[in-house]
């Protein structure tokens, strides 16, 4: 047998076999996102630098853009890793938006309240998403497909039935003053970026009634929030026991319900957690624009999970990394933007998603035969 | 070999039956399992081996019958209370996930933490030194403990699962058919870390269908047959062609009756 041909093996191991330092670097989940992300910004550079796109107005322009990516894709990351999707997520941050709407403006109570009771309202209803798939064994596809419909369906029926239209405004002036708002709606570094516009470093305005004032004269909450996400994420999943646990029950299930983790719970609170993420970004919106509409959030669970794909996870779960997902995002902000500076047809985005997600799908799939050692 | 049997066992099954619905899977399987030595469960496909360790290891309840667990009769609710109370099972497939690195693999919820500014963080130093240390143990050459699961062979898999059940504490280890997927090679590393475990005290038991394997390192054997036993046969007292036959069926049960020498 092949044993036979075999030579005897060296006294150390003949099973550690060299790996090239180029191999095992390719053995991570961010790669594509890196390779992505440097191809990316090389091509806006060479081909968009003038546009506009690279001063602090344009960098700003695609970095909030970025930015509600990754709140998404950070939730889509980890619940995918756990082995399950959330479809509704875009439903949910069109159903977040138009609660608070409904709470703060329509039944008047104060921002802070409407917002707290939205974020329980929704992880409770992402529960129930985890809650349902667990306890009958369906596939979350199906069972978050069904919440797509449900909650948009609410987002829609509502605000029609209450104020006879389907956007409702006055949430600005509605949380005048308020407490919580300002964390999802506000800036940080005026300061900065006002001391940044002074000494030049920034274009300010020339007249008007900010003359003087830098162009851009913060960091939105929204990006604080993105990057905290990611943070939290990327530690939770790599530094934690409970990290441990969402790619064990994502990789196989039973092996790890069969080495005592608790598995149920683990999904549940990543269903939980991705609701939360789609609450945040409905939350920021909602605070920027100052209204909330029945249309919002469309196609977003599709825009994470591509994003998340990116960034080097597996739709089969077990596999993949919030840095990765942040990295997906980043790319999807930026040609998204880069584009639209570069003046190029804005339907030619969807191609270029099309067209990234079908390679990022292959190229991980290699990635995986490479770690389990399939053929 | 006779000093083995007069330590107490560490666990009894009493007569235990199980019923699914109409399927009687167990008819009364009763085996005395002594710490330090390896107890070979053996049986065509259907027999009710796994069956049997099921009840064994808390996934099923017993129809009737009594799980003595250290002198003290046991009603386990679900593995976890077997697992506390040292009983560890190690299934054919569903062991180890193969996209995780051995490290956390073979920390799977059981991962050691280390506060750092009040929050408990994943303790990854220790982690990786025992897994590569007890790996080493083993004789299993890591490349690193971040190596994934999936890179390692068959035999190897099941002797991370061994060690990991050892290295928590297991006073029991059950393997269900460890070797029925393996080549030549990879089973006698197997069949080398069962060896290995059991002189550290731990009392083995050892699912097979081949004779051959459980003879390498079964200290008693038992064969069961359409969920019954013909009894239990220690290290010596049966041949192999004898084993072999039981294994076979009823033809041989008169010469097996004799072989067994009044054990049954
Ligand atoms: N959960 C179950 N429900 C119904 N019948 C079962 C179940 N588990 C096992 N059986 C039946 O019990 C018998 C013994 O099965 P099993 O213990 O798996 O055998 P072995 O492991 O020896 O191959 C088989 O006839 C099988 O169909
Ligand atoms: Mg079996």
């Amino acid at each position: 047998m092949s044993d036979a041909t075999q030579t005897p093996p060296p006294p150390a191991d003949e099973r550690i076999k060299d790996i090239s330092p180029l191999r095992q670097a390719l053995i991570r989940p961010e790669l594509g996102g890196m390779v992505g992300t440097v191809a990316v910004f090389t091509f806006f550079l060479l081909f968009a630098f003038d546009s506009g796109m690279f001063n602090a107005q344009g960098v700003m322009n695609w970095s909030v853009v970025s930015a509600q990516f990754m709140i998404i894709a950070v939730g889509a990351c980890l619940l995918m890793i756990a082995g399950e999707f959330d479809l509704s997520v875009g439903s949910m941050i069109g159903f977040a938006g138009m609660a608070i709407a409904i709470f703060s403006v329509t039944l008047g109570w104060p921002t802070w309240m409407a917002i707290i009771v939205t974020f329980i309202m929704c992880c409770s209803i992402g529960a129930l998403n985890g809650f349902i798939v667990i306890r009958t064994g369906l596939p979350s596809f199906i069972v978050t497909l069904a919440f797509l419909f449900i909650l948009r369906g609410f987002t829609i029926y509502f605000p029609q039935k209450l104020e006879r239209k389907t956007i409702i405004g006055g949430i600005a002036d509605a949380a005048e003053g308020d407490w919580l708002a300002p964390i999802f709606g506000g800036k940080i570094g005026q300061g900065l970026f006002q001391w940044l516009g002074d000494m030049g470093v920034i274009d300010v305005f020339e007249r008007g009634t900010r003359q003087g004032q830098p162009v851009v004269d913060g960091i939105p909450m929204l990006i604080v929030w993105a990057i905290g996400l990611v943070i939290f994420g990327h530690l939770l999943l790599t530094r934690t026991r409970f990290g441990n646990w969402i790619f064990a029950a994502g990789g196989d299930a039973e092996a790890a319900r069969n080495s005592g983790v608790p598995v149920n719970r683990v999904k549940v609170l990543m269903f939980m957690f991705t609701a939360f993420c789609a609450t945040v970004f409905a939350t920021c919106q909602v605070m920027e624009f100052g209204s909330a509409g029945a249309d919002r959030g469309l196609l977003k669970e599709f825009e994470a999970i591509i994003a998340v794909v990116i960034g080097g996870a597996l739709l089969t779960g077990g596999y993949g990394s919030v840095i990765g997902a942040a990295l997906g995002a980043l790319i999807f902000g930026v040609v998204q933007q880069g584009l639209f500076f570069a003046g190029v047809e804005s339907s030619l985005f969807r191609v270029f998603l099309g067209v990234i997600l079908l390679g990022a799908v292959i190229l991980n799939t290699y990635i995986r035969r490479m770690i389990t050692g399939e053929r | 070999m006779n000093s083995r049997t007069e330590h107490a066992p560490i666990i009894q099954m009493k007569n235990i039956e199980k019923h699914f619905g109409a399927v009687i899977a167990l008819a009364g399987v009763s085996i005395d399992v002594y710490p330090g030595e390896c107890h070979c469960l053996l049986g065509d496909n259907g027999a009710g081996k796994s069956t049997f360790i099921k009840t064994m290891s808390g996934v099923h309840k017993p129809t009737k019958g009594e799980i003595v667990f250290d002198g003290t009769p046991m009603n386990f609710d679900a593995p976890r209370d077997a697992m506390e109370a040292g009983i560890a099972t190690v299934h054919q497939h569903l062991a180890m996930i193969p996209l995780m690195s051995v490290s956390r693999n073979f920390f799977m919820g059981n991962e050691p933490v280390k506060k750092r500014f009040g929050i408990p963080f994943l303790d990854k130093d220790k982690a990786d030194t025992v897994t590569m240390q007890e790996m080493r143990k083993m004789g299993i050459n890591l490349r690193g403990p971040d190596q994934a699961v999936g890179t390692l062979s068959g035999g190897e898999r099941q002797t991370v699962a061994i060690s990991r059940a050892v290295y928590f504490g297991a006073k029991v280890l059950i393997l269900d058919e460890p070797t029925s997927a393996l080549g030549v090679r990879q089973t006698s590393n197997v069949l080398a870390t069962i060896d290995k475990v059991r002189k550290q005290g731990v009392a083995v038991v050892f699912i097979t269908h081949n004779v051959r394997h459980a003879l390498a390192v079964g200290d008693r054997f038992t064969v069961l047959n359409r969920g019954q036993t013909l009894g239990t046969a220690q290290r010596g007292q049966i041949t192999p062609d004898e084993l072999q036959d039981m294994m076979a069926g009823g033809q041989e049960l008169a010469t097996l009756d004799d072989a067994l020498g009044g054990t049954v």
